[in-house]
């Protein structure tokens, strides 16, 4: 590991070295290793150490952005010398006003030394305990077991300096029994936050209760949507328009409707980044602290989520949602929230007559970002409720439907919520979710 | 290079592994992006490192590392096999490898303009000139443009005694103009959507695409789009430009066909896939004028190399022949299974990621029409281009596309425009159902530089050769919702 001295260091090397007027260097270094399984056999076992090394170069209102992999003293230079070439020869870009200047930065907790440090034999132990649990279903496992860590530095000719080490475990898991398939992920800056056997047998058991699916036809049912289908609407609102410059460049869904009701009064989702519920960053990649941003209040759209070239544009200050230095997509938030509530998915099942529930979609993609229209397929688990019961599995369905039209029918909201890689969120119950085709699984 | 590779070698045989391989991959990329006149992204990467692939008591590891001196290549070499060995632990059969010959040489494809020794600022000249046209259009609000280019060097030496050096440099470019105006947003693209179009050529390739002839009449059909009509629900003949339908044999023909979803290697991320075994060689995929092969020599084709990355040499593969399901992309252990030697179609990411099989070109073979004369023969259709978004279940059967923009076709004429098209189908019901296709004039090399698949993720650039084609019995605008009834 570098250390936070020495990252500086290399930091403060390349800001000194650049010709450039204002100058922004990031490095990251880590080391990551997966452990991935399938018919209940390990066949793919891999580990990479790596690292990365941004250099923006401002001249005027020009500028360049060059990265490499190296860390050596010429590499550096080298990379600097591109970043420079390349904002001289660029051109102006009038909306840019400065790098962030400096402000104080939260230190947080979120490195754990088990879960950088977890062997290729603990993994394997672990896939082990999941797979032999799979058996005791009758059903076959897959999935990964990913651990590892990254330090991530950055520093400006301004005066910011921020660094933080992050360790990260994840696991996903979908077991098959015939034609039955079951789900469960779990993520967290620490592998002792989760228990693999706990999730193996939720994705164990609901395989075998999928199994024999029947075909319903498509139309608008009320669904009971699990926190793994939740998470991929709100990801999709972040996605589609929750960040400045999707506002900015007028094709979102917060544009003219700040103060307005877009979503139903029960639902509130906010961005906070030092939150450990979530997976928590003190910074974001231009070095600016996180701040909480409270998107929509009760049903009511209240705001998005900045980096600094977004902010300065309006006069206002970075919220800490970067996402890097090179592209144009702006920035967005990581670390959502949407507020539970007291309800439980058993409840929801309970209360309702005839609906579908649903345990996660999949290869979802926008159609319409103002409309919030989006469509995907449900998977590894789609259920017929009737009369307030589960009463048969179903084959998988396509979905094309309006995100904020769904927000605005929910009927009920878990007490108990998951973490997800962007979002914590609860299940909910919601009324006349469109389902527009189907297929044969 | 060769000492580095012949200490991972020698190391992993020493350690006892049962084969071993070593990839060392330089890749240096540049990527230009103007956006409402400003150049927003000037950026050049470079990236270098390694990774040794080894089987040990019958089960895979991998490691890798960006540090290249002989220590870490050791310290990498003996914890690949130390991976290997945990992979072990748990119960499996041995993995065997079908046989392939062992390589020598070096390898590079040519280009005429080689796109890194061109000035950064003729890129920018070009893009910001073309977005300058976009934005003349007033209801444009977001211009973007750009270009990207990489050169990739690999180094490939297994303990079976390859040793293949290939160099490949790709170059690609487009534009995109989105139109907006209150609660509509309407996005038109050239040459294709998502950056545009992508091959294993120099400068020259962006050249010709004359992106600055092309800005106004793009900028111009995003804001008609505006006010167009919503695409109407329901059944007809469909005609798919090229770039759209490149999207669709990418979909539901390359992934379905690779042979590792089909074992169910990769069912906890992308799924598994219809085309199960028992299918081949008489599953009816497509209609008799559907042929589709997956060719890795084709001159141009962004999923073209020399040898993939197991030292198996390029060719090109029959995977759909007069409409019959024949072949699978392969790897050396699937073909093991099938008793067949391996396609060749095994690809990493980069140094830090495994080979995984992985689309070469899937290219549809050209039929005898033209376009024109698909749209004159047509009474009720729409002819639908460009891609706008795409979703299909994880066994690749139900799909659904939208596209950029529609046309009504009416009696042999293009007619009404319309916005938010969409179309959907199951896969093979919509191939069985293609009755003509557009001829090798109209035939065109797509490159997609942004195919996922894999744990950790891995971005592959794969190519498809296809011409416009036309599917009977289509349904289309499925995606109309009530608050879209509302304002039409």
């Amino acid at each position: 590991m570098l250390g936070r001295d020495k990252a500086l260091e290399i930091l403060g090397t390349a800001i000194a070295y650049s010709q450039a007027e204002m100058t922004q260097v990031a490095v990251e270094i880590g080391e990551s290793s997966l452990t991935r399984f399938a018919n209940s056999v390990i066949h793919q076992n891999v580990s990479e150490r790596n690292a990365g090394l941004g250099v923006k170069a401002v001249i005027g209102k020009r500028i360049g952005f060059a990265t490499t992999n190296r860390l050596d003293e010429d590499s550096i230079k080298t990379v600097v010398d591109k970043a420079v070439s390349f904002a001289k020869h660029s051109e102006d870009n009038p909306d840019f006003v400065s790098l962030p200047t400096p402000k104080p930065v939260m230190q947080i907790e979120t490195y754990d030394e088990r879960t950088a440090t977890y062997s290729p034999e603990d993994r394997a132990a672990v896939v082990a305990g999941m797979i032999a649990e799979a058996r005791k279903h009758g059903a076959s496992a897959a999935g990964s077991l990913s651990n590892g860590y990254e330090e991530f530095a950055v520093a400006n000719s301004l005066g910011v300096a921020a660094y933080n080490v992050f360790s990260l475990a994840g696991l996903t898991t979908v077991m098959t029994a015939d034609s039955g398939f079951g789900y469960a992920d779990r993520i967290s800056t620490s592998i002792r936050d989760f228990d693999p056997i706990e999730a193996a047998v939720e994705a164990a058991a609901r395989s075998v209760q999928s199994r024999n699916p029947e075909a319903i036809e498509p139309g608008e049912y009320d669904v009971v949507l699990l926190p793994y289908a939740v998470a991929e609407l709100v990801e999709f609102l972040s996605y589609l328009g929750l960040g400045a410059l999707a506002v900015q460049e007028g094709r979102s869904f917060m544009c003219g409707k700040v103060g307005q009701k877009i979503a139903g009064e029960n639902v509130t989702i906010w961005d906070d980044g030092l939150d450990p519920r979530g997976l928590p960053r003190s910074f974001d990649p231009e070095g600016v602290p996180k701040q909480r941003v409270d998107m929509i209040v009760n049903g009511v759209a209240n705001a998005v989520v900045y980096d600094t070239y977004t902010a300065y544009k309006e006069g206002k200050e970075s919220t800490g949602h970067g996402i890097g230095g090179i592209g144009t997509h702006g920035p967005f938030p990581t670390n959502m929230f949407m507020q539970p509530g007291d309800s439980s998915v058993e409840e929801m099942i309970a209360s309702t007559k005839k609906g579908i529930l649903v345990t996660r979609f999949h290869y979802t993609n926008a159609i319409h970002p103002i409309l919030t229209v989006i469509t995907g397929m449900t998977r590894d688990g789609t259920f017929l409720i009737e009369s307030g019961k589960i009463t048969k599995p179903l084959k998988n369905l396509r979905f094309t439907d309006s995100v904020l039209e769904r927000l605005s029918n929910v009927e009920l909201i878990s007490k108990e919520t998951r973490r997800q890689a962007w979002a914590v969120v609860p299940a909910i119950k919601a009324r006349g979710f469109r389902f527009t085709g189907a297929t044969e699984f | 290079m060769e000492d580095l590779t012949e200490k991972a070698l020698e190391k992993v045989r020493d350690l006892g592994a049962s084969y071993g391989d070593i990839r060392i991959v330089k890749r240096a990329s540049e990527r230009v992006e103007v956006k409402n006149g400003k150049v927003e992204g000037l950026v050049s990467q470079s990236d270098e490192g390694f990774g040794i692939r080894v089987i040990a008591d019958g089960s895979w590891g991998f490691a890798s590392s960006l540090m290249m001196d002989p220590d870490e290549v050791e310290r990498v070499a003996e914890l690949a096999v130390r991976i290997a060995r945990a992979s072990a632990q748990v119960e499996h059969d041995p993995v065997r490898l079908a046989p392939v010959e062992p390589a020598h040489g070096s390898f590079e494809f040519d280009v005429q303009q080689d796109p890194f020794e061109i000035p950064v600022e003729d890129k920018i000249r070009l893009l910001l000139d073309a977005d300058g046209i976009m934005r003349q259009t007033p209801e444009i609000k977001v211009a973007e443009s750009s270009m990207h280019f990489w050169r990739t060097e690999t180094v490939f030496a297994s303990t079976e005694g390859s040793y293949i050096e290939q160099t490949k440099t790709e170059s690609g470019a487009g534009i995109e103009a989105t139109a907006v105006k209150e609660g509509e947003v309407q996005r038109r693209s050239y040459p294709s959507s998502f950056g545009g179009d992508y091959a294993v050529a120099g400068y020259e390739f962006v050249e010709a695409w004359d992106l600055i002839g092309n800005a106004e009449r793009i900028a111009k059909e995003a804001a008609k789009l505006l006010d167009a009509p919503q695409c109407p629900s329901d059944t007809r003949t469909l005609i798919l430009e090229g770039s759209m339908l490149a999207l669709q044999v990418h979909e539901s023909c390359g992934h379905p066909i690779e042979l590792d979803r089909v074992f169910g290697t990769e069912a906890s991320y992308a799924g598994t896939s219809f085309l199960t075994p028992d299918k081949l060689g008489h599953f009816r995929y497509g209609s008799d004028i559907v042929s589709i092969a997956a060719d890795a020599t084709a001159p141009g084709g962004l999923g073209s190399f020399f040898f993939d990355d197991e030292g198996v040499p390029a060719s090109r593969v029959d995977i759909i022949k007069d409409g019959i399901f024949v072949g699978y992309l392969t790897s050396r252990e699937t073909a093991e299974k099938m008793g067949w030697r391996s396609g060749g179609a095994m690809r990493a990411d980069g140094w830090n990621r495994i080979p995984l099989i992985r689309m070469t070109n899937i290219n549809l073979d050209p039929g005898d029409w033209t376009l024109d004369e698909m749209i004159e023969d047509t009474k009720h259709g729409l002819y639908a281009e460009m891609v706008g978004s795409w979703s299909i279940d994880d066994k690749r059967l139900n799909f659904q596309f939208a596209t950029e923009v529609a046309y009504d076709i009416e009696d042999g004429s293009l007619g009404q425009m319309y916005k938010n098209p969409t179309y959907t189908g199951i896969t093979y019901e919509f191939w069985g159902n293609c009755d003509a296709i557009a001829n090798r004039d109209e035939w065109h090399m797509w490159g997609v530089p942004n195919c996922g698949k894999g744990e950790p993720g891995q971005a592959m650039h794969v190519g498809h050769g296809v011409a416009p084609a036309r599917f009977q019995n289509v349904r289309i605008g499925v995606m109309e919702s009530p608050s879209e009834g509302e304002t039409e």
